[in-house]
């Protein structure tokens, strides 16, 4: 075994009570890659923000040649050689490639003028060791995604990191520019340099990877050599735990199709086509970046359709805006409720009966407030939103009882199909059982329910049929009988599955 | 004992809650001492109606402001709309005809400001300069830098009675401030327009979830802000008898800060109009004040400029502390 440049013990963390790293140890070894894999949430962001400095451990600690370390800040960890590159690069736009590259750190005189010649040979200088084919000169916002993720390395070399973490570089890159990029990854590591390799497709961490560490829940599953491991086996490290009873599942028979969708195509998803039948809940599940909001976000008239075709109750009809989608019956709760979800500013009462507010509303549009309070003070009740009155605002509540608000206003629209993009995101354990019996309820009612989750145990706790999103595409729908945190995985990853 | 310092937290609630309000009774306080004609009858009704002409273009620019936006133009749109106003009067048109003609020019030029924010995506302070700029333009050479005189004509007498005619020994302008004030309390307060208004200012892209047409709503507003300067160009062309080519330039400013010091945040959302009434009032007793006192014209602005600076402050440094 090679030595080991940074040896991470028995790292904790908490948030403000909440464990999401538990005794994880973590290893980077001199002039390795090391693959770092897990499901969204399972650790990965934290522990690396906490080896540059970003975030503090709770318990553990740091050794890095031997002696241990802490950082308290990025420029701790960068003066030590370490740097990372997020999956949203950094980059200044309106900058040229050079001035990105030495940004706070310029060459000066003595009279504090930036020595321009000096930045851009040296830039240059950076730029050729990476076979990056750019004037230093260039603003970032003229290069590639590709070439930008090349410039942040050039950055990483000139701060003269010795161990560079990379956070799904790939995400954005195309074929040839993930080529390029692997090229310039096994010259950095015959060069000495140690990396860390964040993401989530199988196929490069067998390309690139010596090594692999997967964590789930917060713990450490195991660290392997990439020769000891073979796809299937990663995945099973990734998902294998067991369903908690928490899931209050209603077996139901589904009744007719409701809602079809067929090739439907624009910049975020590519040949979606899928039916939804009454009384159903429709799982959808797929990693990060997989398109499932997108999808949700086109049903409801945000995103348009380039070309395909969306059926309600065998007719077409047409989405162009929220307001046709509510007008079908389509409603949607909203994954970033603080952006889009609810309004903040504005009461509990106010934010229930935004969408529907002109069945509110007397001859001159005039609210009729008496009308607009019972309402109000029903999904309050119904749905224990804890508030202390119906004048409250949003921004006082938790935010389990903003995400209860969040889906009674769409509630009050009627709907016949209703979105849920990540329903208990940021919500306690206690708020998340009320919504799923909520969820359970209206499919009780005879609502048909698309479920966009990340948490693949509560896909598969609550939904009749799943479907599973990647790059844009559905990979697979699977029935119940066939639906295991295994085949979710291997489909969430591009694998298909016998 | 405890009755007594209960009553004493009741007050600073009130206070904590009623800022503005206590900037302008302070204002009253200060003035009944300095000055023994402040408390007359006469100078009341003056301030009063000196303050209406910048009520009404606030009470505008309250809307603009709540949704976050603002409207740099309501100067120059009282100008256009007041030279008009004049030209139609002198023409020998019937007053109400006219009045009516000068409100849609003003509200055509609002919803032109509308369609550029909306549809055209503009920032609304690029927009309205820009729109402010042209309009004083065109308005001088329109005038060709020369008051148009609204006099002489059948229905000049009936016309100037807007600016200067008196009903229950109150002058008109009076009432036409209470009347805005009331109808623009009773949308924010009451109407589905209101409401939108608020939630557009408080978070755009929920409200546009939320299957409101956000775009619907802008129009509404700035509609509202051209056709309220328009009033204003009403009242001031009235009670001159004439119109200038440069009336209104900078009452943009005044109207914003009757705005702000009325406690409406400018990053939208929050702000009520019975603020922008006392915000309106503060304003026009410092003029007042100011006047009474026999402050050198190029003191008044520096007074002025500080007064607004510490209500602002005081107001901020309240919310911050919450």
């Amino acid at each position: 075994m090679p030595e080991k440049i940074i040896s991470m013990k028995k790292i904790g963390k908490d948030f403000s009570g909440v464990q999401v790293l538990k005794a994880v140890d973590f290893n980077i070894y001199d002039g390795k890659i090391m693959a770092l894999i897990g499901e969204n949430g399972a650790g990965k962001s934290t522990l690396m923000k906490i080896l540059t400095g970003v975030y503090t451990k709770t318990s553990g600690e740091i050794m890095m040649n031997g002696k241990e370390v802490h950082f308290s800040s990025t420029k701790g960890s960068q003066k030590n050689g370490i740097a990372i590159i997020h999956q949203e690069l950094n980059l200044i736009q309106h900058l040229s490639i050079g001035e990105n590259i030495y940004l706070g750190r310029e060459p000066i005189t003595n009279m504090k003028n930036i020595k321009w010649k000096q930045l851009y040979e040296e830039s240059q200088k950076w730029l050729d060791k990476l076979g990056l084919d750019e004037d230093p000169r260039e603003l970032i916002m003229n290069i590639s995604v590709g070439k930008q993720q090349l410039v942040e390395i050039a950055k990483a070399l000139s701060l003269k990191a010795k161990v560079i973490i990379m956070d799904e570089p790939t995400g954005a890159l195309t074929v040839s520019e993930t080529e390029k990029l692997f090229s310039v990854i096994m010259e950095l590591k015959e060069q000495g340099h140690s990396i860390v390799y964040i993401s989530h497709r199988l196929k490069e961490i067998f390309e690139i990877c010596d090594y692999v560490t997967v964590l789930r829940d917060g713990e450490l599953i195991g660290e392997n050599s990439i020769n000891e491991l073979d796809e299937d086996k990663i995945i099973e490290m990734m998902v294998g735990r067991k369903l908690s009873e928490q899931y209050p599942r209603i077996p139901l028979e589904p009744g007719e199709v409701v809602l079809e969708v067929k090739n439907l195509n624009n910049q975020f998803v590519k040949d979606v086509s899928f039916q939804l039948h009454q009384g159903e809940i429709l799982g959808v599940a797929g990693l990060m970046g997989a398109g499932r909001t997108e999808l949700a976000r086109t049903l409801y008239g945000i995103y348009r359709k380039d070309n395909g075709e969306i059926y309600l109750d065998h007719k077409k009809i047409r989405l162009n805006s929220p307001t046709d989608a509510l007008k079908q019956g389509i409603a949607y709760v909203s994954e970033d409720r603080k952006s889009n979800g609810i309004v903040l500013g504005l009461n509990v009462r106010e934010n229930i009966t935004l969408p529907s507010l002109k069945s509110y509303s007397g001859k001159i549009g005039n609210i009729l407030k008496t009308k607009e309070e019972e309402s109000a003070r029903k999904y309050i009740n119904s749905m224990s939103i804890k508030t202390s009155g119906s004048k409250q605002l949003l921004k006082y509540l938790s935010g389990g009882n903003q995400q209860k608000v969040s889906i009674a206003k769409n509630l009050d629209t009627s709907p016949r199909i209703l979105i849920l993009d990540e329903p208990t995101r940021g919500v306690d354990v206690g708020a998340k059982k009320e919504i799923y019996e909520l969820i359970n309820q209206f499919k009780q009612d005879g609502m048909s329910i698309i479920m966009i989750s990340s948490e693949i145990p509560e896909i598969l706790g609550m939904s009749d049929r799943i479907m599973v999103m990647h790059e844009g595409g559905i990979m697979g729908i699977l029935n119940r009988d066939e639906a295991t945190q295994e085949n979710i995985m291997s489909l969430a990853v591009g694998k298909e599955v016998s | 004992m405890t009755k007594l310092s209960f009553n004493y937290k009741s007050i600073k609630e009130i206070i904590r809650k009623n800022k503005p309000l206590l900037v302008l009774l302070i204002l009253c306080v200060l003035m009944s001492i300095l000055n023994d004609r402040f408390w007359t009858w006469g100078n009341i009704i003056t301030v009063l109606r000196q303050t209406s002409i910048n009520a009404v273009i606030a009470t505008g620019m309250t809307f603009a402001i709540l949704i976050g936006g603002i409207d740099l133009s309501v100067g120059s749109v009282l100008a256009i709309c007041g030279a008009v106003a004049a030209t139609l009067i002198a023409s020998g048109m019937d007053a109400l005809l006219a009045v009516l003609i000068t409100l849609l020019l003003g509200l055509g030029i609002g919803l032109v400001n509308g369609i550029l924010i909306s549809k055209g995506r503009l920032q609304p302070f690029i927009a309205t300069l820009g729109t402010m700029t042209l309009l004083r333009g065109f308005t001088l050479v329109y005038t060709q830098g020369k008051p148009i005189s609204a006099n002489g004509a059948a229905d000049s007498a009936v016309f100037s009675k807007i600016g200067t005619g008196y009903f229950l020994h109150i002058p008109i302008p009076i009432f036409i401030m209470i009347i805005v004030f009331i109808i623009a309390y009773y949308i924010l307060r009451h109407l589905r327009m209101g409401r939108y208004i608020y939630s557009l200012g408080s978070n755009e892209e929920a409200t546009m979830y939320s299957a409101i047409k956000t775009d619907n709503v802008k129009l509404f507003v700035y509609g509202s802000v051209g056709l309220l300067a328009a009033l204003a160009g009403i009242i001031v062309t009235a009670r001159l008898g004439s119109a200038q080519p440069t009336a209104g330039a900078g009452y943009e400013l005044d109207a914003i800060a009757a705005v702000v010091l009325g406690g409406t945040s400018m990053s939208g959302g929050v702000g009520t109009i019975s603020g922008t009434v006392i915000g309106a009032l503060i304003i026009g007793l410092l003029n007042n004040a100011l006047n009474l006192l026999q402050v050198p014209s190029y003191y008044q602005d520096v007074a002025k400029g500080i007064v607004i600076l510490i209500a602002v402050l005081l107001d901020r440094k309240q919310k911050a502390s919450r």
